[in-house]
């Protein structure tokens, strides 16, 4: 296929942890908007993600942020920096940040 | 070698159409393009397809080979089939007037509306314009002047399939390769042409490209040049 | 909208990128940290409440998110559910100032 190389792989997970981190912005700033019922309400709500599913979606959620911090560093590198060679080097890197991240929490949680 | 035949899937028609298998004996170091030729010569003389030099110069042989844009002249069966089979299809993104052949009206189009045009300010009766070859500006210029309008990145790139605008690699490649010539002018002009959405600030640096251009040019590398001397431009108010 | 607006954005794209870069690092080194033996509202709010330094440096995330999250999508709506035009950038507008406010009213909630 025209699009199977490191690249374009790169893009796909830039675009779709992009999204996802869209829609889940809202719902973030909300979670600690509770703080504004006071302590309590915003304890209340800590308790619901104490749920293995819940926490399941965090862990996702800074990943997906971990990924698009890398992708888009993958980006301003190739856009304001003289490349030639290390293309595909940095979307490797990309792709070693998130995943150290990603375990980083996931040791953390 | 020559025992074994390909199976070749030949995309006929145009816009609405359907793939023809053929069968095609093999040979050490056969072209795609000698599958085309075999096929229209021997097995099937309505086939349309179009090619001009054979030795990878003219740009006009270029088709999609097992999903992948490539300039056929100049790519072995060996590298593109797989099992024995390859399926041959028109180039991406543009009309196809029937069989293997577009319609590239657009795309060269595209150059025009990319201000890919040299023009300059000395006439014959100037002294020549001295450009040093390590010049920063000249190798930006160099390293990008080899396109030979094959359109393989045109139909590599999902920019271009998303975005009916977009100037696309190709053309965006050239208007490049002009803001780095200190003999062009109508610079700002140029840069106008490539600003925005239907120009280089729409590349997502997928670099499908440069990945798949035959001359191992970077159209990414030069709308990445692109970018920032146009957002330059209009920080200062020039655009 | 003209080629130098879209110019424009493109360049709010990439500085909210750079700044939101530095931002994230942060972020994401504080919520590895905190998130060590749980979360509880004492914990967050004993951090942050009248915390100036944590105050600013939250609302340079929070403005440069609502900035970069609707020019993304901008490209997203067009490229992949043909939607353009005015209308998609009217609706992005008012989801860039519904980010902001979101995100200045949770900053404010966990700072005052």
């Amino acid at each position: 296929m025209t699009n199977n190389h490191p690249a374009y792989w790169a893009f796909l997970v830039h675009r779709v942890s992009g999204i996802a981190l869209a829609l889940f912005l809202p719902v973030h700033f909300w979670a600690l908007g509770q703080a504004l019922e006071g302590a309590a309400r915003l304890d209340a709500f800590l308790a619901w993600t104490e749920q293995p599913l819940v926490k399941f979606a965090e862990w996702s959620l800074v990943l997906l942020l971990a990924a698009h911090l890398a992708g888009g560093l993958r980006v301003l590198a190739l856009e304001f920096l003289p490349w030639r060679d290390w293309q595909k080097t940095l979307a490797a890197i990309a792709a070693a940040v998130s995943l150290a991240v990603g375990l980083a929490f996931a040791l953390a949680l | 070698m020559t025992d074994r035949a390909l199976k070749a899937r030949v995309w006929r028609g145009a816009a609405e159409g359907a793939f023809r298998e053929y069968e095609v004996p093999r040979h050490a170091s056969q072209t795609v393009l000698d599958v085309v030729t075999h096929i229209q010569r021997v097995l099937d003389p309505t086939l349309a397809y179009r090619y001009a030099c054979r030795v990878g110069m003219c740009g006009s042989c270029a088709m999609t080979v097992n999903g992948v844009p490539r300039w056929t002249c100049r790519t072995h069966v060996d590298k593109a089939a797989k099992n024995d089979r390859i399926e041959i299809a028109p180039l991406k993104n543009l009309p196809v007037i029937r069989d293997l052949v577009t319609d590239m009206r657009e795309f060269f189009d595209k150059w025009a509306r990319a201000k890919g045009r040299f023009e300059g300010n000395r006439t014959k009766k100037d002294d020549f314009a001295r450009v040093r070859p390590e010049s920063a500006a000249r190798m930006q210029a160099d390293a990008g002047i080899e396109c030979i309008g094959c359109g393989v990145c045109y139909g590599a790139c999902d920019v271009v399939s998303w975005n009916r605008d977009y100037l696309g690699p190709a053309a965006l490649n050239r208007a490049w390769t002009l803001v780095m010539d200190a003999r062009a002018t109508g610079r700002a002009e140029r840069l106008r042409a490539v600003a925005g959405d239907a120009g280089c600030h729409a590349c997502h640096t997928h670099m499908s490209c440069t990945e798949r251009c035959p001359k191992n040019l970077s159209p990414t590398a030069g709308i990445a040049g692109l970018k920032r001397a146009v957002a330059k431009a209009a920080l200062r108010g020039e655009l | 909208m003209s080629a130098r607006t879209e110019t424009i954005l493109w360049i709010a794209q990439r500085a909210s990128a750079a700044l939101l870069a530095a931002c994230v690092l942060v972020h994401l080194a504080t919520v590895i940290y905190a998130v060590q033996g749980g979360l509880s509202a004492a914990e967050i709010l004993g951090r942050t409440r009248g915390n100036g330094a944590w105050f600013a440096f939250y609302s340079v995330f929070v403005l440069s998110a609502a900035l970069h999250a609707p020019i993304g999508l901008r490209s997203v709506f067009s490229e992949w559910f043909g939607w353009r035009g005015a209308s998609r950038d009217i609706a992005l507008a008012l989801f860039a100032m519904f980010i902001a406010w979101m995100g200045m009213r949770a900053v404010i909630a966990v700072f005052a």
